[in-house]
């Protein structure tokens, strides 16, 4: 075992992107304090394009809530939300983010000087990534006494039908009504198909970077994806995302053209399915370089891509975006995804993180894992944790697991 | 001769093995984990090594595992404990079986092929239900050495006595309620040995031969026929289970010797 712990080699964009993030959330402090302007609050797979159509800064509590996670926040401020009725059985962005608001903390304010989370006028969201969602900005429009709108998604879809679109479509519409006397005037139509276009480039840029997994060795982790996503996430629609992904997928490019591996040595490749655990990226992250094993693909990294989005057809395109989402699919169409995932990134196995609160994005429960090592022929392994909650986590279990993994792989 | 040895620091013991280059068990070494992983290794090492009556210089490799392989500073390399016990297993079953192993704080279920190959492995969810440390507390609530527990469930009369809680401290409160109502204390006892069989029994389907490891087992040598019976298969037990990792790891010591 080597003495010295290798270390992740650095991403010289990330420069830009902690500046156009610092940007994003001091634009929304901002505007939450301008009688002028208005703030939407959008889940991460909401519809952002249509709240940026009528002007609305953007703003993200699972971003928020992820920041918590990965600052380890997130398990001192959770018991707070149990106390005032939200299990903790339930989804812990929700009761981190909730609990670190009743007790006035936000990492903003370490991060960019920023007292609180910006007050919304509006709370959009769309329960394709689960009904806690709901629950969760319905709280806080019971806290502030602002309207929540929203979109019900369809679930265990399995052929995306023209019925689901035209439903989904429906919903954006009757939202658009219902956000017009929120924002004081009507959709700016032009401005929504700009959106809608601009999230379309960044899409298909942010899935470049991450197609950059396929070289061998892997010009990016995982883990180095959970970070770059941020923009894609909390900055599409927007210009500044589309140039971030430019000199993003030029610098991997360079990695690829160089034969620069993202994990030195690189023996074996894994794929990430379920969502990262944020309080542990970089110990995960280390033991994985120390293994001289990548991650090179995530079904969660690539949940932010949707090159289904048309500038000419925005309600259209963005229904069918957010119903052609993994998440929302049936088994039979995750197992494909997945398949097609390992088959195109080259992987040796699977991890499977079973996140406690996160039953929408674990797959692992309902014999999925056992499936698709059968039908891929590649070894799987699950990790019990969580997105935020780290008492649902056993670090020692983890690593030892891994590490057994990995063995597991070198004997053939 | 050459020998080698391999030390396993569980969570409640460590174990040492010193093996000849032959693969033959010298000496076995045991002693409480406490809160010092570094010295519980080198006691149960320089235990082991005083049983096979030989000094530290003939030892020509030192493997760690269990949860504490990074402490110990004088191993040439370290394993994770499934990879461990799998190898003692498969010495002694050379051919596809099943390891179940039952430690302190966690159990483990590896599947090897008939190479000794491992296909699938499995450790129990984040609960001390299904393993050691359960049977630990409830010794000290019931105010049993927790040495008796095996002998005292093997006098249950009563099988129907059954603790169905999933988490440790209800099944813990169960046990206080069935005390409540007269249930007695070997019935008790063989119902909590075989509540942790059943946590085992939710880790994968058993279909062929099942080999045993592990302090649980080799305290409670009933835990062999509860499987079976549960499991339906055949269930193996290994010489000295409480020493298969250890021994597993001295396999390894001596593979990178050459001793193999």
């Amino acid at each position: 075992m080597n003495a010295e712990k290798p270390r992740a080699k650095k991403i010289a964009s990330a420069k830009t992107m902690k500046k156009i993030m610092a940007d994003h959330f001091l634009g929304i402090d901002a505007a939450s304090k301008d009688p002028g302007r208005k703030v939407a609050w959008c889940t991460s797979v909401g519809p952002a394009e249509l709240l940026q159509g009528f002007g609305f800064e953007v703003y993200y509590p699972e971003n928020h809530s992820a920041i918590l996670g990965a600052t380890r926040k997130a398990t001192e401020y959770i018991p707070y939300a149990n106390a005032v009725g939200y299990s903790p059985d339930i989804c812990s962005y929700l009761t981190a983010d909730v609990g670190a608001y009743l007790q006035g903390f936000t990492p903003l304010t370490a991060a960019y000087g920023i007292e609180s989370i910006p007050r919304p006028d509006v709370l959009v969201y769309n329960t394709n990534q689960c009904r806690d969602v709901q629950d969760w900005f319905m709280w806080y429009a019971r806290e502030w006494g602002v309207p929540c709108l929203g979109v019900q998604t369809h679930r265990n879809v399995g052929k995306v039908t023209g019925d689901h679109v035209d439903s989904i479509a429906g919903q954006l519409r009757a939202l658009a009504a219902d956000l017009e006397p929120i924002a004081g005037h009507p959709l700016d139509m032009d401005r929504f198909r700009e959106a809608v276009g601009l999230s379309r480039k960044c899409s298909e840029l942010w899935e470049k970077v991450l197609r950059t997994g396929t070289a061998r060795p892997s010009a990016l982790t995982f883990f180095d994806g959970t970070i770059h996503m941020g923009p894609a996430v909390v900055l599409r629609g927007t210009q500044t995302a589309v140039d971030y992904y430019e000199e993003l997928l030029a610098e991997l490019q360079e990695r690829i053209d160089q034969g620069t591996a993202a994990v030195e040595g690189e023996r074996f490749r894994l794929y990430w399915e379920g969502m990262p655990i944020w309080g542990k990226l970089r110990p995960l992250s280390e033991q994985f370089l120390e293994l001289q094993t990548c991650v090179v693909a995530s079904t969660y990294c690539n949940s932010w891509i949707f090159n289904q989005l048309d500038p000419d057809k925005p309600f259209e395109s963005m229904a069918r975006a957010y119903t052609e989402l993994f998440i929302v699919r049936a088994d039979p169409v995750k197992e494909d995804y997945i398949a097609n995932m390992c088959r195109d990134f080259s992987v040796d196995g699977i991890i499977y993180h079973d996140s406690r609160t996160c039953p929408n994005n674990t797959n692992s429960r309902y014999g999925m894992p056992q499936r698709l090592s059968k039908r891929l022929g590649a070894p799987h392994l699950t990790i019990d944790g969580d997105l935020n909650d780290l008492r649902c986590y056993s670090e020692e279990q983890a690593r030892t697991n891994i590490e057994a993994f990995v063995e597991q792989l070198a004997q053939g | 001769m050459n020998y080698f040895a391999g030390v396993d620091v569980g969570s409640a013991a460590t174990k040492c093995a010193v093996i000849d280059d032959k693969l033959h068990v010298h000496g076995l070494g045991l002693c409480d984990s406490g809160a010092d992983f570094k010295a519980a290794a080198l006691a149960a090492f320089e235990q082991a090594m005083g049983l096979a009556g030989i000094e530290r210089d003939r030892i020509k490799a030192v493997v760690a595992t269990g949860y504490g392989r990074t402490n110990v500073d004088f191993a040439a390399e370290r394993r994770t404990e499934i990879d461990c016990h799998a190898r003692g297993a498969y010495h002694y079953f050379p051919r596809a079986i099943t390891v179940i192993d039952i430690g302190g704080q966690d159990n483990k279920v590896i599947e090897l092929d008939s190479k000794g190959r491992r296909i699938t492995f499995s450790m129990n969810r984040k609960c001390a239900a299904g393993t050691g440390s359960f049977i630990e507390e409830m010794a000290v609530r019931l105010k049993i050495p927790l040495e008796n527990i095996s002998d005292l469930a093997s006098q249950s009369r009563d099988p129907k006595v059954s603790i169905g809680s999933y988490c440790t401290v209800f099944a813990m409160t169960e046990i206080l309620g069935k005390i409540r109502d007269g249930v007695k204390v070997e019935d008790l006892a063989h119902a909590a040995l075989v509540s942790v069989a059943r946590r085992v029994l939710e880790t994968k389907a058993f279909t062929g031969e099942v080999v045993l490891s592990g302090g649980v087992v080799a305290n409670n040598q009933i835990m062999r026929e509860i499987l079976a019976d549960l499991l339906k298969v055949d269930v193996q037990l290994p010489p000295d289970p409480q020493h298969l990792g250890a021994f597993g790891a001295a396999l390894v010591a001596a593979g990178l010797q050459g001793g193999l």
